[in-house]
């Protein structure tokens, strides 16, 4: 079982991530759960959504403590989180960052293994707002292969409807341009 | 066919009672429920489902208007969570004493004070007493399912009685999975259409709901006792109909691992499916550890209760409210009782856990087991103690 923790602010789309990527397993045949970190949501906050993605039937309601993924939306929550919090050795942070993995490594502090994209500028420039939600995921599945691009379209087209499109290009760019450590 | 689906376990909820050809919907919106009730006033509202949304101004006002369609005739369904369903639990007794066959959903909340909107299950335990059915979700699947068997068990006549069905707030209500969404033809064949037994008809009057004088009300009480009772032949027959229909099996009290376990763990909702998974784990290391779960709450199923733990020498029966300074939590004094009324006498602790949204993992579980364990072995008393709590 796979365990995926999205760090974003609330209106970024962290949520809207996990679902997309819970959908995606699902439709693969897979067994998933998606949650956001229940309680009152605030936007412009910090904010946590979780995912399990597994061959076999999940049985555990517990929450996510040591995820082997975190995808982190935002770059300016690296200063006020500890985005690698119960992460495994082998667990790998997937960054929305300028950076590149040497600079984050040595500005971040941070020790597992790195994925990094400039998911900002990409958003900004496809979609024109800085929700970095579809784009992120794009970076999760280079640096991870946990879902594909192909099962992706479905939930993406359901969502978001006469955007998708333009989210799915997000999407695309970001697995194209996102740098992940050896 | 049913087709599987990844979706919000609220939004499933809400399309399995659109499947079931619900008439009318009065519901007033409340954390953790509130999904539930926005997407059917959704589906209203955009024209998939031709029924009456009442968006009331209260809970008491939304179980007063359950109680008058459903006594019209009416297939009827309202949804709560906790404070909500403090509020309208006045009249929930009079639903169920009037016989009326409403089904509600009870997204499961912790009460206040302190203002706690995640999950436990003082609400459910606040209802107890009110003489409708409950029954116990673990899962999304469960919650569509055991849905679509509350509407053919209510309005059975042979039960006649309203029927809760309890999901964990959050920890279910707001979980995305995979569900078998059962097909419009399904839900057709397994539940019939409402026919009602008695209803309010201008060209018929007749009194529902009159004074009872101290000459009937305690004969009107014990015939509502005898009908909550025998109501559970019907809810197991309308499960063994399910699962010859979809495939998918209940019973009253379930187990996992139990037959020649020494300890079992006793748990209601979905810490289950962790408790399954500790149990996986305490097994690995040889121990001799398994799961007994209860899948109806009322009425309570003792014999099958008996029969799922009779084998074990010491239980750990986890609650997930309190009745305060009692001798146990209420799932705990269902269990003595029904042991002690058999002359069985288990080692039994209880341990109060998961209050007001505090996660359940797979080391508590263990935690608790190695305590009955040690319990047992020293002979130290039996009682209750809340887990976790910081000193």
């Amino acid at each position: 079982m796979v365990e995926i923790r999205f760090h974003g602010r609330g209106g970024q789309g962290g949520v809207t991530s996990a679902e997309l990527t819970a959908l995606a397993a699902i439709e693969e045949g897979k067994y998933a759960q998606a949650f956001p970190s229940f309680g009152p949501e605030r936007r412009g906050a910090p904010v946590m959504a979780f995912v399990r993605v597994s061959d076999q039937q999940i049985r555990t309601r517990e929450k996510v403590y040591s995820p082997n993924m975190v995808v982190v939306l935002d770059p300016t929550l690296l200063e006020i989180v500890d985005v690698q919090a119960g992460v495994p050795d082998d667990g790998i942070l997937v960054v929305n960052t300028k950076m590149s993995v040497d600079e984050l490594r040595k500005n971040a502090g941070l020790t597992r293994r790195l994925a990094v994209v400039d998911a900002s500028t990409i958003a900004i420039e496809t979609l024109r707002v800085p929700i970095t939600n579809t784009t992120m995921l794009g970076a999760l599945i280079k640096a991870t292969g946990v879902i594909s691009v192909d099962a992706l379209r479905g939930p993406v087209q359901k969502r978001f409807g006469p955007i998708a499109e333009k989210n799915l290009q997000a999407c695309m760019r970001a697995y194209e341009e996102t740098v992940v450590e050896g | 066919m049913g087709k599987r689906v990844g979706m919000e376990v609220s939004i499933a909820a809400a399309e399995v009672v659109g499947l079931c050809d619900v008439d009318v919907i009065a519901a007033y919106p409340i954390t953790p429920q509130t999904h539930i009730v926005e997407h059917l006033s959704e589906l209203v509202a955009d024209g998939h489902l031709d029924a009456e949304f009442i968006p009331v101004e209260s809970e008491h006002s939304a179980m007063s208007t359950c109680v008058g369609s459903a006594a019209a005739g009416a297939r009827t369904f309202t949804s709560t969570s906790s404070q909500g369903y403090a509020l309208m639990a006045e009249i929930c007794y009079i639903a169920s004493s009037m016989r009326l066959p409403i089904v509600m959903a009870v997204a499961n909340r912790a009460l206040s004070a302190p203002i706690n909107i995640w999950n436990d299950h003082a609400d459910m335990m606040m209802a107890r007493d009110t003489g409708w059915i409950q029954t116990v979700a673990e899962n999304g699947q469960e919650v569509v399912d055991l849905i679509l068997h509350a509407f053919r068990v209510a309005e059975d006549h042979r039960v006649l009685l309203p029927v809760m069905v309890n999901l964990d707030g959050f920890t279910l209500s707001h979980m995305i999975e995979p569900i078998i969404l059962p097909d419009k033809e399904e839900v057709d064949r397994y539940l019939p259409p409402y026919k009602p037994k008695l209803r309010l008809d201008p060209q018929n009057p007749m009194t529902f709901g009159p004074v009872g004088m101290p000459e009937v009300y305690t004969e009107a009480k014990k015939a509502q006792d005898e009908a909550v009772k025998e109501s559970k032949a019907v809810i197991v027959e309308a499960w063994q109909e399910f699962e010859k229909q979809f495939g998918r099996s209940y019973k009253p009290v379930e187990t996992y691992k139990a037959e020649d376990a020494e300890t079992l763990l006793l748990t209601m909702g979905s810490i289950s499916e962790t408790a399954m998974t500790a149990v996986d784990k305490m097994r690995a290391d040889g121990q001799k550890v398994g799961l007994a779960h209860l899948r109806l709450w009322r009425p309570f199923p003792a014999e099958e209760l008996v029969d799922a733990v009779k084998g074990a020498k010491a239980l750990a029966v986890v609650d997930r409210a309190l009745s305060l300074s009692g001798g146990c939590g209420p799932v705990c004094v269902e269990v003595k009782s029904t042991l002690f009324d058999r002359g069985l006498s288990p080692y039994v602790q209880n341990f109060l856990a998961g209050l007001g949204g505090r996660d359940v993992t797979v080391e508590d579980f263990e935690t608790m087991v190695a305590k009955v364990g040690d319990g047992l072995a020293k002979g130290l008393p039996m009682g209750y103690e809340i887990v976790n709590a910081r000193e």
